[in-house]
């Protein structure tokens, strides 16, 4: 009985160690807006190579703050380009390992179908009550909506009619929920495999904002984990690139 | 150094909304906290409930089914935009109703407490004296609960105060409307504004230890009721 439990418990042991030796696991914290994408991304590489990813969804500030303050995340998909680039000038991630795994789309959204035109007339027209917008402070796709209402002249006349989400999720959620009849949110939250998936949409030509580039990058404490790095080389392959471009990034 | 005017604006919005929240629910608190200390209703452990939620739920589960309520298509939603008053979410107003709902077991439960310690007596007295019931609330109870009323208006501004959750999932971070000093902490932390977020958060620390030693200190000088 004694030497059977002790083979059972080298067996196991064995297995573990030879199961940890090929399968990691890589814990990535994720800007809120990719969150979906990521979700399907995940399955696929864990399906494909056998590692497990864990991921932690919020704002890239607060991710920022918490890398910063000793969160055991080894992977960061920023919804920018500077957070990542920060966090390398401060040595909290790895060198040259920073890429941009997608460039997001801003989109004008209303939960209403008829309610946003294809031209974004909308927004002249000014009849709504709130317009909803992610802090521009902290969300990129806040910042990039903010843009867009000075390059058309409208940031004086809307100002007293934006509410703000802390982020493009929340942004989302004030519209998807009527109280905002409209909002500046990412295309990836409406949209699916070529088309707005619900209510009425004006996808802002690129020209009136700043290209909304988010980077990703490893962090010091993924050095040296091999998930870490096949992840990041996951995300530039062609299946990731295929989920992404579903969702309405450029890859 | 001088507070920014931003700062300025989220603690003064702050105190507007703690103190009128603080004195809508002693106006509401105060009937509920009589019936649950005086009735022998099989309905009081439901409303002893009721009013007990906000202290077990996260303030996201009544932030998200207030915004749901109180939005055009929700129940509440649909009554105030009937009554012309628009909808309640990304308002003051709307914060006020979040803030009574969320702060209500921070005010009913020290005046029930403080309604069951009096006890039948001194009403008893009161009424062979001939006062009637108003009468003998406002000449018996009020003055013995005295320190019942105190705890509940100090906790009740207080938990308002430190309220984060249910503002910022109903509030949309309007400026001078909306942004309490939580929210505008939150922000600074988010927007990597250290500094800034220190100074606010370092007020409200000591804000808040003051209030409770405020309290306490009370609380030990004259024992009993409260």
């Amino acid at each position: 009985m004694k030497r059977s439990l002790s083979r059972l418990t080298a067996v196991l042991g064995a297995t573990l160690l030879a199961f940890a030796a090929h399968a990691a696991e890589v814990r990535v914290a994720v800007a809120a807006n990719f969150a979906v994408p990521l979700k399907e991304i995940a399955a696929r590489f864990e399906t494909d190579t056998g590692h497990k990813l864990v991921a932690a969804f919020g704002p890239t500030g607060g991710l920022y703050t918490q890398v910063k303050n000793g969160a055991p995340f080894e992977v960061f998909l920023s919804a920018d380009d500077s957070t990542p680039a920060r966090l390398e000038r401060e040595g909290e991630a790895v060198a040259g390992s920073r890429f941009t795994y997608a460039i997001g789309k801003l989109v004008l959204w209303s939960a209403t179908a008829g309610y946003v035109d294809d031209k974004g007339e909308v927004l002249k027209k000014n009849a709504f009550r709130h317009l909803s917008i992610g802090n521009p402070k902290t969300a990129p796709y806040g910042l990039a909506a903010t843009q867009v209402l000075d390059k058309l002249g409208l940031a004086e006349a809307v100002k007293s009619k934006l509410v703000e989400g802390t982020n493009i999720t929340q942004a989302y959620q004030f519209v998807a929920s009527g109280n905002a009849e409209l909002g500046f949110v990412a295309l990836s939250q409406v949209y699916k495999d070529g088309r707005i998936t619900g209510g009425s949409a004006w996808i802002v030509p690129v020209a009136l904002y700043e290209p909304i580039r988010q980077d990703a990058v490893i962090l010091a404490r993924g050095r040296s984990n091999a998930a870490a790095a096949a992840f990041l080389e996951y995300l530039k392959g062609p299946k990731a690139a295929a989920v992404i471009k579903a969702y309405g990034y450029d890859h | 150094m001088s507070l920014p005017a931003s700062a300025l604006a989220a603690i003064w919005l702050t105190l507007e909304l703690a103190s009128l929240t603080t004195v809508l629910l002693l106006l509401i608190g105060t009937p509920i906290a009589w019936w649950l200390a005086r009735t022998r209703s099989r309905l009081k452990g439901v409303v002893g409930a009721v009013v007990a939620l906000p202290l077990v739920l996260p303030p996201t589960v009544i932030g998200f089914y207030l915004l749901v309520a109180m939005g055009p298509h929700g129940p509440v939603g649909r009554l105030t935009e009937a009554l012309g008053l628009g909808v309640l979410p990304f308002t003051f107003a709307g914060l006020v109703v979040g803030s009574v709902f969320y702060s209500l077991p921070f005010v009913v439960q020290p005046l029930h407490n403080a309604f069951e310690a009096i006890g039948e007596r001194p009403l008893e007295v009161a009424a062979t004296l001939r006062a009637g019931p108003w009468d003998s609330f406002f000449s018996v109870v009020l003055p013995l609960a005295r320190p019942g009323f105190v705890t509940a208006s100090i906790l009740g501004f207080a938990h308002t105060v430190g309220e984060f959750g249910v503002v910022l999932m109903l509030g949309g971070n309007i400026p001078g409307k909306t942004r309490t000093v939580s929210v505008q902490i939150f922000d600074h932390v988010e927007a990597m504004e250290y500094a800034q977020a220190h100074w606010l958060a370092g007020g409200m620390l000591l804000f808040s230890f003051v209030v409770l030693l405020a309290l306490y200190s009370s609380r030990r000088m004259r024992p009993g009721l409260g």
